[in-house]
C-alpha cells in the first residue's frame, strides 16, 4: 500500500523583492507502508523543503501530496494538525526541534499523548535510543549535539507515526552510533507498518537501511531504484559523481573528487537538463530539452 | 602557529567533563579528532576559545605562540579569538546571527580585525562565499541565514570563521550537513589553506573517511580523555586502542569505489 505519494510537486520560497526560489521543481516520489526510502542529493537541492511540504509546513505551488490517502493541503493551523497526526518529522537541526525551556521527558510525553499511549514512559524511549533514563529530567541545553539528536528521535517515535520523516536525523552521532540508531529507526518504523523517508548525506548508512533510494538534484528526483541496484550500477551521471565522492577510511590521504562547475542557483536553473553544465557526458539534446521521465531522468537512459 | 593543549581538565557543575586532554595542532597540519558522542570534543574546542559555560572550572594549559590562553585576561583573549583563532561550531545556529545578513556577518569581522574598507570587505566576502560553494554570491550576501539550507548555513559559518584569516581553525563537525561532492570541495579548501597559508586545523569529525582524506594526525577521545594519537595512516590502519578498533569495525562495508585522485 502506498503511504506517501508526491506527484509533480513544486514548492517555492518567496522573499519580497527577490527572485522566486523554486526549491522543489516538479518532484515525484512514493513511500509504501513498511518501506524505507533514502532521499539523497546535493546540499541545497530541496530535500528539507520537500520534507517540510509533506508535513504541511510549506504550501505546494503545484502538484499534489497525499499521506495515507489524504491530501496534504497547505498551512492553516487546523489542516496542518490533521496532516501531522500521521506524519512525524525529525528536523535537520536538533537544536531547533526541541523546546529549550521544557524538560526532555515532558517533550517526549507530548508524543506519547498523540499516540494515546498510556503504558510507555518517556524514559523507556530514551533507553531505546541509547540514552540514560534520568535524562528525562534535564533540559536540552545540557546535552551534546549527538545526545540532542537522539532525544529528537525518541520524541518522534513516541507519537507512533504512520509516516516518519528523518531529515539528517543521525548527522551528529558518532560513526558507531549512526548505524545503530539508523537501524533502530528502520526497525521501529517497519515493525509498526509505518513508512520511513530517510534524508541523509551519509550514503553508507542509507545503503544499510533503505529499500529504495531517490537521488535529488536541483529540485528534481533524477534517479530512483532499489538501493542495491543503484549502488551496483548508478545510471545518472550525478548519481555516479555522488557515489564516487564518498571518502574511504583507508588512511591514505586521498581527497575525494568534487563535481566540476558551480553549484547551481535554484532561482536561476540551467536550461534543458539541469545537470548539463556539470555533466561529463553532456550532448546537444541536453542543452534545451529537459529529460522529464523516470526512473533515470537522463537522455542517455530514456525508456524505450 | 602551533596550538598545544596539555593536561586540560574541565568541570561543568559537578561533572568532570575533560580529565586531562593532551593535543597538539601544528601549523600547516590538520589534526583530526574523533570519539564517542559526549566524550568532550566540543568542550575541548570551547575551552580553547574561552567559551565554556559559566561556572566551568579548568586546569592545565592551552598554549598558542608562547601564551597560555587559559591564563589570559578575557579582553586579551577576545582579541586572540577574533584574529588568530576561529571556530566553526557544531550547531551553525551558534555561528550565525539570525537577524543579520550574511554579507554583514562576513564583513564586520573583517573590517574590525583586518582593517579593510567597506568595498574591499565586500569583495572578499563574495570570494569567500564562492570558495565555500554558495551559488550566486552577489545575491547571497543580502540574504538572512534562515533563507539557506542546512548545509548552506554550515558553509556560510565556515566562510565567517575564515573571514579574518585565522592562524588556527577549530572546525567542529564542519561537513556533517554536506553531501559528499560539496564536502569534497570543503575538504580541498581546508587542505589548501593548510598547505598554502600554514593554517592549523583541529577538525572534529566522526566520519573516518573524512579523517582519512584530510587529517595528518588523528586523535580519538573517550570519556574526557584522548585514548589514542598518531599519524593518520597508523591510527586508521593499525589502531592501538580497543575503542578506535571498535569505531573502524562498526563502519558499514563498502565495496563500491569509483577511481579517486591521489593527493
Ligand atoms: N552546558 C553543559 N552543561 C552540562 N553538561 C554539559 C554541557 N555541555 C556539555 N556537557 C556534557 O559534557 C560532555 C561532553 O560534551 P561534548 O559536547 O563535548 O561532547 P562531544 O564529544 O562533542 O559529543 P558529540 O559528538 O555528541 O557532539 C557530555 O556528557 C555533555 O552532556
Ligand atoms: N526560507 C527560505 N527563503 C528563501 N530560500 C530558501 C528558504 N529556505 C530554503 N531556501 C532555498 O531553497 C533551496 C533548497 O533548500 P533546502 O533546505 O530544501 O535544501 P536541502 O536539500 O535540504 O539542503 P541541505 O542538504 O543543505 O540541508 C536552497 O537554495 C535554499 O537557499
Ligand atoms: S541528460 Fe545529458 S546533461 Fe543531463 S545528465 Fe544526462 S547526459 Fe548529462
Ligand atoms: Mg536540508
Ligand atoms: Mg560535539
Amino acid at each position: 500500500m502506498t503511504l506517501l505519494t508526491i506527484d509533480d510537486l513544486v514548492v517555492e520560497h518567496r522573499t519580497p523583492g527577490r527572485p522566486l526560489v523554486r526549491a522543489v521543481a516538479g518532484a515525484s516520489l512514493t513511500v509504501a507502508a513498511g518501506e524505507v526510502v533514502g532521499l539523497v542529493g546535493e546540499s541545497g537541492c530541496g530535500k528539507s523543503t520537500l520534507a517540510r511540504a509533506v508535513c504541511g509546513l510549506h504550501p505546494a505551488a503545484a502538484g499534489t501530496i497525499t499521506v495515507g490517502g489524504h491530501p496534504v493541503t497547505s498551512l492553516g493551523l487546523r489542516s496542518r494538525h490533521r496532516a501531522l497526526t500521521g506524519a512525524q518529522m525529525v528536523f535537520q537541526d536538533p537544536y531547533a526541534s526541541l523546546n529549550p525551556r521544557r524538560r526532555v521527558g515532558a517533550q517526549i510525553a507530548d508524543g506519547l499523548r498523540t499516540a494515546d499511549d498510556r503504558t510507555t514512559a518517556p524514559a523507556d524511549l530514551l533507553e531505546r535510543v541509547g540514552l540514560p533514563r534520568d535524562f528525562a529530567e534535564r533540559f536540552p541545553h545540557e546535552f551534546s549535539g549527538g545526545q540532542r539528536q537522539r532525544i529528537a528521535i525518541a520524541r518522534a517515535l513516541a507519537a507512533r507515526p504512520s509516516l516518519l520523516i528523518g531529515d539528517e536525523p543521525i548527522s551528529a552521532l558518532d560513526a558507531s552510533a549512526q548505524a545503530h540508531v539508523a537501524r533502530l529507526m528502520r526497525d521501529l518504523a517497519v515493525e509498526s507498518g509505518a513508512g520511513l523517508l530517510f534524508i541523509s548525506h551519509d550514503l553508507s548508512v542509507v545503503r544499510l537501511i533503505a529499500d529504495r533510494i531517490a537521488v535529488m538534484y536541483l529540485g528534481k528526483i533524477v534517479e530512483t531504484g532499489p538501493t542495491a541496484e543503484v549502488w551496483a550500477d548508478p545510471k545518472h551521471p550525478y548519481t555516479r559523481a555522488l557515489l564516487g565522492a564518498i571518502p574511504i577510511p583507508d588512511g591514505r590521504g586521498v581527497l575525494p573528487t568534487e563535481l566540476p562547475g558551480d553549484v547551481p542557483d535554484p532561482a536561476d536553473p540551467p536550461s534543458g537538463c539541469r545537470f548539463h553544465p556539470r555533466c561529463p557526458l553532456v550532448m546537444d539534446v541536453c542543452l534545451d530539452r529537459e529529460p522529464e521521465f523516470g526512473p533515470v531522468a537522463c537522455w542517455l537512459h530514456k525508456p524505450a | 602557529m602551533t596550538l598545544t593543549i596539555s593536561g586540560l581538565k574541565v568541570s561543568i557543575g559537578e561533572a568532570e567533563i575533560l580529565r586531562g586532554v593532551d593535543l597538539t595542532v601544528s601549523a600547516g597540519h590538520v589534526h583530526g579528532l574523533a570519539g564517542e558522542s559526549g566524550s568532550g570534543k566540543t568542550v575541548t574546542g570551547l575551552a580553547v576559545l574561552g567559551l565554556l559555560p559559566h561556572g566551568s572550572r579548568t586546569a592545565g594549559t592551552i598554549e598558542l605562540a608562547g601564551r597560555d590562553l587559559l591564563a589570559m585576561p578575557a579582553k586579551q583573549l577576545n582579541a586572540v579569538r577574533g584574529a588568530e583563532i576561529a571556530m566553526v561550531f557544531q550547531d551553525p545556529a551558534t555561528s550565525l546571527h539570525p537577524m543579520v545578513t550574511v554579507g554583514v556577518q562576513l564583513t564586520e569581522h573583517m573590517r574590525h580585525h583586518l582593517g579593510v574598507g567597506r568595498k574591499e570587505a565586500r569583495e572578499r566576502a563574495l570570494g569567500l562565499l564562492a570558495k565555500v560553494r554558495i551559488p550566486s554570491p552577489e545575491t547571497a550576501v543580502d540574504r538572512y541565514p534562515h533563507q539557506f539550507s542546512g548545509g548552506m548555513r554550515q558553509r556560510i559559518a565556515i566562510a565567517v570563521a575564515l573571514a579574518c584569516e585565522p592562524k588556527v581553525l577549530i572546525a567542529d563537525e564542519p561537513t556533517t550537513a554536506l553531501d559528499v561532492t560539496v564536502q569534497a570541495g570543503i575538504l580541498r579548501l581546508l587542505r589548501g589553506l593548510c598547505d598554502d597559508l600554514g593554517l592549523a586545523v583541529l577538525l572534529v569529525t566522526h566520519d573516518l573517511g573524512v579523517m582519512s582524506a584530510v587529517a595528518d594526525e588523528v586523535s580519538v577521545m573517550k570519556d574526557g580523555l584522548v585514548v589514542e594519537t598518531g599519524p593518520r595512516g597508523q591510527v586508521l590502519t593499525e589502531p592501538r586502542h580497543a575503542y578506535t578498533r571498535a569505531l573502524l569495525e562498526s563502519l558499514p562495508g563498502d565495496d563500491h569505489k569509483l577511481p579517486q585522485e591521489e593527493r
